[in-house]
């Protein structure tokens, strides 16, 4: 009884997050219809977005969100990758129990705070000192970039760090007892044996990036404009979506749903991707 | 006596926060050419002072010794291994006592990159030295018929007999004085038992060995020589057949008729 039960109720629980998976394509996708009709394709290289005054029509373009949201998570992962690895590294490898200790408990900490709390500090904190010291506006994409990679690197550097603590003592024992180095060690024995662990990491931490929007909604400028500089503002999907939805209808809706439909697909194929390889790998490892 | 390669001299082990060493005033040579095998009930010390002569316990910090651990060089000078203390001289230590440990170990990598492991280590770079030391390490550990069309593979797909066996080959690769077994075969079905303990004789031609072992038929099978620990001290060292056969010590006959331990 008690078994059954269970089965179908955790069969349930199973098959409805694939179904609600599909719904949400299903739904974007439907609101999205006017505008794919109107646009096709060209949406996502059309750089103009007006709304026409007199009535619900207009032309919109994706690319400038598009090309904003990719930006700021490309800056963001190329800044918190090797720092998530540093400190996971730091952390397994070469701090001593007492240092580590803290650490972790400050970096899981640090995963906790509220995005809207990181947006209010990039802004008023740090985008001045990034405006002092490489010039720009302060907001862009730089600034939202560098606060995206600080909001994703306690995550990454924590499940980074738990999947580097599971390689064995006795592998590690056995590298340093063919006269390995440390830094051979982890190099060799710990960074291949927690790729799963670290491809993970990134993975998640890359769709964190992607649909964050309360602290780049504060930090990215919200500037309908390609970006020439890295310092420039501009904006990016969610952002776009937050700032302009409540007043949005018409084509301009529909546009919106079709960006939104853009970013599900693009983090899935990404995160999808990403699994791909790093299971393709593993079956070869 | 004959020649000594290893001679523990005195040494005296204690864990960081134990009251008690765990090691008593160890004496112990380790002749050349010969496997002496270490025996004794849990807890008595055997695997601690196996893995205190590469210094491999280094890499928890706080242990504290006393005596001398002496490695004798092939040029005849003697060094207290003891007295180490850089990274590089570790290294040179461990490319000379190597180690096989209770589990296979084989690297996330191919095969023939696991045991080209240690000689790249050793900076050896030519391709084809590599490859015709990692053949002779894979012949001398008699895994050489088995791997040798499949070297590109991933070592992590074999037996975990062909591991221990592989991790052998990768130890012997480095042509080390010494090799060290910390329970080797605790982890393998008898048939590839029996495959290690072989190649274990075989390979004393090359290298002096110590063994811990757990099982007594290992020791006598094995071995030229076996101390029997007890406590954290060593009870009694001789001929493995006097050991076996003529034990001085009461102690020593008790454990080995299996009244304790």
């Amino acid at each position: 009884m008690g078994g059954k039960l269970f089965r179908n109720f955790s069969f349930f629980s199973a098959t409805l997050s694939f179904f609600l998976l599909l719904g949400i394509f299903a739904v974007l996708f439907h609101y999205a219809q006017d505008a794919i009709h109107t646009f096709g394709i060209d949406f996502l290289w059309t750089d103009t977005w007006e709304a026409d005054e007199d009535d619900e029509g207009g032309v919109f373009g994706g690319l400038i969100p598009i090309v904003g949201t990719l930006l700021s998570t490309l800056i963001a992962m190329l800044i918190a990758t090797p720092m998530a690895m540093g400190i996971a590294i730091f952390l397994t490898e070469i701090a001593s129990e007492k240092v580590a200790k803290p650490v972790s408990i400050a970096i899981e900490l640090l995963a906790a705070i509220p995005s809207i709390i990181y947006g209010m500090w990039g802004l008023f904190y740090f985008a001045p000192i990034v405006q002092k010291t490489v010039g720009g506006d302060g907001v862009g994409l730089l600034t939202a970039g560098i606060v995206l990679a600080i909001m994703i690197i306690p995550f990454m550097a924590s499940i980074t760090r738990d999947s580097m603590n599971t390689t064995p003592a006795v592998l590690k024992e056995s590298a340093y007892a063919m006269g390995a180095t440390k830094f051979e060690v982890i190099k060799d024995v710990i960074m291949p044996y927690a790729k799963g662990g670290i491809i993970g990491s990134i993975i998640l931490a890359l769709g964190r990036a992607l649909g964050e929007t309360m602290a780049v909604a504060f930090l990215i400028g919200s500037v309908m404009q390609l970006p020439k500089r890295i310092t420039d503002p501009t904006t990016s999907i969610p952002v776009l979506l937050a700032n302009n939805f409540a007043e949005a209808e018409g084509l301009e809706l529909s546009s919106m749903y079709y960006l939104a439909l853009i970013l599900f697909v693009v983090s899935f194929i990404i995160i999808s991707t990403a699994k791909f390889y790093f299971f393709g790998r593993k079956a070869k490892a | 006596m004959e020649n000594v390669v290893m001679e523990v001299k005195d040494f005296s082990f204690v864990y960081p926060g134990a009251e008690k060493p765990s090691l008593k005033k160890i004496t112990l040579p380790v002749e050349e050419n010969k496997i002496t095998a270490m025996i004794g009930p849990s807890g008595c010390g055997k695997s601690t002072l196996l893995r205190s002569m590469n210094r491999i316990h280094d890499l928890y910090p706080g242990n504290t010794y006393e005596g001398e651990i002496n490695l004798y060089h092939r040029d005849g000078t003697k060094e207290n291994i003891l007295k180490l203390k850089k990274e590089n001289d570790f290294i040179r230590l461990r490319q000379e006592v190597g180690m096989i440990f209770q589990k296979p170990t084989p690297f996330p990598m191919s095969i023939f990159d696991n045991v080209a492991y240690g000689l790249r280590l050793a900076g050896i770079k030519n391709k084809s030295e590599l490859q015709d030391r990692v053949e002779a390490a894979l012949k001398g550990a008699a895994i050489w018929k088995e791997t040798k069309d499949r070297l590109g593979e991933s070592a992590l797909g074999m037996s975990g007999g062909q591991q221990q066996r592989l991790c052998i080959a990768r130890a012997v690769a480095l042509k080390p004085r010494v090799l060290l077994f910390d329970e080797p075969t605790s982890a393998l079905d008898p048939i590839s038992t029996g495959a290690i303990e072989e190649l274990i004789s075989e390979l004393k031609s090359e290298v002096s060995v110590v063994i811990v072992t757990h099982n007594m038929q290992q020791a006598s099978r094995l071995s030229d020589y076996t101390a029997f620990m007890y406590l954290g001290e060593l009870i009694e060292y001789d001929k493995t057949e006097t050991i076996f056969l003529n034990p001085s010590e009461k102690l020593t006959e008790d454990y080995i008729t299996g009244r304790f331990g």
